[in-house]
């Protein structure tokens, strides 16, 4: 069975100068296979992939790909089928971006290290590939980080290898570059079926582009598998112990710590209209309730993080009187209302009737024009 | 592409531009002096058509020896620097400040103390190996240090304390020593190019030669070094060998000056660094060669400067080495601050 795979360990044990850190790490990728490795930090995600690398020796337990173990190698060997970006600064003195990735080429050069016609096209096609090529000749000491993380991306491509281990790639890009850079693996997992191992702090991104994710919690692995069997609800908050806000796992989101107490403002939305204010909310300390959302309503999820009360439905289900009637009990104990609804969809007129109801109590009532949604 | 023609280029003239003043020093070193040989009369030494025995002598005998070793001397000085600052990933390493170049001196001086107290006449060979016996000592303990200080002026520091202690030791057994060739052994504990026979010429050649030959040859893992050990890990360098041969050639190297002119100082720090702004990179394989000439260059200037300025009296080749290698150094500490501090 373990033939079927192309990059597993069996009962790996990790750890620094023979004190062990992890245990009996199993993991089994296919060739093309990306692997994300999360966790709280310190929690031993570098750990791991420089044991993978080799950087680190075994406490036990064996590393292999396909029918080779990694520990009975040849470097030069593996230097031609494993690449490594990690997250230490490298001193480079007086060496330009293109030196640094020439330095990929060093497993497939001569006695001398002199560069080839190949080489040198295998550089460019690194470079443009993470579009570097228009700061090549500049001092690498002198290039900001996230250009420095991309050079480095650039000479792990350059070394050519089948399987690449990566620590917090994406740490210092900005947006663009950080789905760019995911777009540069998938397109290397398709053309060449590179084998991925890399830690990530994003974890939106860890979702969206692993195959596996391996959840590190201190002394162990806590969890691995596709996305769908990691981001259960409240497993996040639980595996890096988040204490102020919450996460939410359904989205990949994060909220910051809700207001508690006593709902002091009403605020009726739906449809992606009420984040904005349930945000702004929070911000101004002010203790509000929402209502009445479906719980598949774009703005459910952030309710559900930031208000001290929600008034909630089944999706796609009508709002019953019951409810409506809970919601006025609630509004009536609020001194202000917001509405983030201009017009009211036929599923929800119970909101516009919920509004008539605050405008003849005589509520303050503040009309919130959502200009997001407009755009 | 073009970028990378211009800058090969200028590695090109960079080695050039050392040759050609290595060459000029070479002609000023025989032809300066208390005896002022015209360069046509040089000319006329090497083509064998020279009949004035007193010159043939001056020229043969005296200053081309001298100015030789002064060359291949002062290049292996300053690749023993720069392979220990690969090494040491640490700009002001040297065998110098190290205490390398004193551990040496020390040895030597005590075979030469008591062996020559034993009228033995000892080889310039067996010389070298009692100087790397002693480099290896002192870097042994510099090693050792290494290992449990990670702050690199403490080490830099521990280094030149090392140097200290064996430059008194050296001192001690100098002043007791009771022969008749302390005045010269006086001389040479303080560092001087005089005095150089042909066969010493000779041995020094074939030995730095072999030893900067096999430096060439790690100039590539040397350079996948740089990038940090992890980095040359993955790359498939193999460490432990390299940082081995690092010492062993950068001591062997340092521990020849030793033997035949004492310890110098300065040029080890300085010229690599010197030689990295000349030539705008730090790439190994061209470094080691440029630093050889650098280090030549270096030290034929400075040796002409020792041997005339105050002539007849000769300043000792480490008085002129440090005047004009200790600002480098300073300039490099500050250069270094500025850059950490951006």
């Amino acid at each position: 069975m373990m033939k079927d795979y192309y990059f597993f360990t069996q009962k790996m044990c990790v750890g620094y100068n023979g004190k062990l850190l992890i245990r009996d790490i199993e993991i089994h990728l296919k060739k093309g296979n990306i692997l994300t490795l999360i966790g709280p930090n310190g929690a031993g995600k570098s750990t791991i992939l420089k044991s993978i690398a080799g950087q680190l020796a075994l406490i036990g337990g064996t590393v292999w790909m396909g029918k080779d173990s990694l520990q009975d190698m040849k470097r030069e060997e593996l230097a031609k089928k494993m690449s490594v970006v990690f997250t230490e600064k490298i001193r480079a003195e007086m060496m330009t971006c293109e030196d640094i990735v020439a330095t990929g080429r060093y497993p497939y050069t001569g006695k001398f290290g002199i560069l080839s016609e190949k080489d040198y096209r295998i550089m460019d096609e690194a470079m443009d590939l993470v579009h570097i090529t228009e700061i090549r000749d500049r001092d690498f000491g002198k290039i900001s980080d996230g250009q420095k993380q991309r050079v480095m991306l650039a000479r792990a491509i350059a070394q050519e290898p089948e399987i690449i281990i990566l620590d917090e790639p994406t740490s210092y890009l900005d947006v663009k570059y950080k789905l760019e850079f995911l777009s540069v693996l998938q397109e290397m997992r398709k053309k060449k079926g590179l084998t991925v191992i890399m830690s990530l702090h994003e974890l939106e991104l860890a979702e969206r582009v692993s195959d596996q994710i391996l959840c590190v919690k201190g002394s162990y692995v806590d969890r691995i598998g596709e996305a769908k069997e990691i981001f259960r609800p409240d497993y996040i908050k639980q595996l890096f112990d988040i204490e102020a806000g919450c996460f939410d796992e359904e989205n990949t989101s994060m909220e910051l710590e809700a207001i508690k107490g006593e709902a002091e403002v009403f605020i009726i939305a739906g449809g992606g209209t009420g984040k904005d204010v349930y945000r702004r909310m929070q911000r101004e300390g002010t203790a509000f309730a929402a209502g009445i959302l479906f719980e598949n309503d774009l703005d459910y999820p952030v309710a559900k993080a930031l208000a001290a009360d929600v008034v909630q439905t089944e999706g796609f289900e009508p709002i019953t009187e019951a409810l409506l009637d809970e919601a006025k009990r609630k509004l009536d104990s609020c001194k202000r209302v917001i509405c983030c609804k201009s017009r009211f969809g036929s599923l929800e007129r119970v909101n516009e009737e919920l509004l008539a109801y605050a405008r003849s109590a005589g509520k303050v009532i503040e009309m919130e024009c959502n200009t997001r949604m407009e755009d | 592409m073009e970028q990378k023609n211009k800058r090969r280029f200028r590695y090109v003239i960079g080695l050039i531009l050392l040759l050609a003043g290595m060459l000029v020093l070479i002609l000023c070193n025989i032809g300066i002096g208390s005896v002022s040989v015209p360069i046509d009369e040089v000319v006329k030494c090497f083509a064998g058509s020279q009949t004035d025995a007193t010159i043939k002598g001056i020229v043969w005998d005296i200053r081309l020896p001298r100015a030789l070793s002064a060359l291949i001397l002062g290049g292996a000085l300053a690749l023993s620097g720069y392979l220990l600052q690969t090494f040491f990933h640490n700009p002001i390493a040297g065998p110098f400040v190290l205490g390398i170049s004193s551990g040496s001196k020390l040895v030597v001086a005590l075979v030469m103390v008591f062996l020559w107290g034993g009228a033995v006449k000892i080889s310039s060979g067996a010389l070298i190996i009692a100087a790397f016996a002693g480099a290896l000592l002192s870097m042994g303990f510099v090693l050792l240090l290494s290992k449990r200080v990670q702050n690199m002026s403490v080490l830099v520091i521990s280094g030149i304390m090392i140097g200290y202690i064996c430059s008194a030791v050296t001192d001690f057994v100098v002043t007791f020593a009771d022969d008749a060739d302390i005045v010269n052994l006086h001389n040479w504990s303080k560092g001087s190019f005089s005095g150089m026979s042909w066969s010493n010429v000779y041995v020094m050649t074939v030995v730095v030669l072999i030893t900067v030959i096999m430096t060439l040859f790690i100039s590539k893992p040397m350079g996948a070094y740089q990038l940090g050990e992890n980095y040359a890990k993955s790359m498939g360098v193999n460490i432990r060998l390299l940082r081995v041969l690092l010492i062993i050639l950068s001591s062997f190297l340092s521990a020849c000056v030793v033997a035949y002119a004492g310890p110098v100082s300065f040029v080890g720090i300085a010229v690599p660094h010197l030689i990295k702004s000349l030539m705008g990179t730090n790439k190994p394989i061209w470094m080691i060669p440029a630093c050889f000439l650098g280090g030549s260059v270096f030290c034929l200037f400075c040796d002409l400067i020792a041997r005339t300025v105050f002539a007849p009296t000769e300043l000792s080749i480490s008085t002129v080495t440090a005047i004009f290698g200790a600002p480098v150094v300073i300039w490099v500490m500050a250069g270094r601050r500025k850059e950490r501090d951006e």
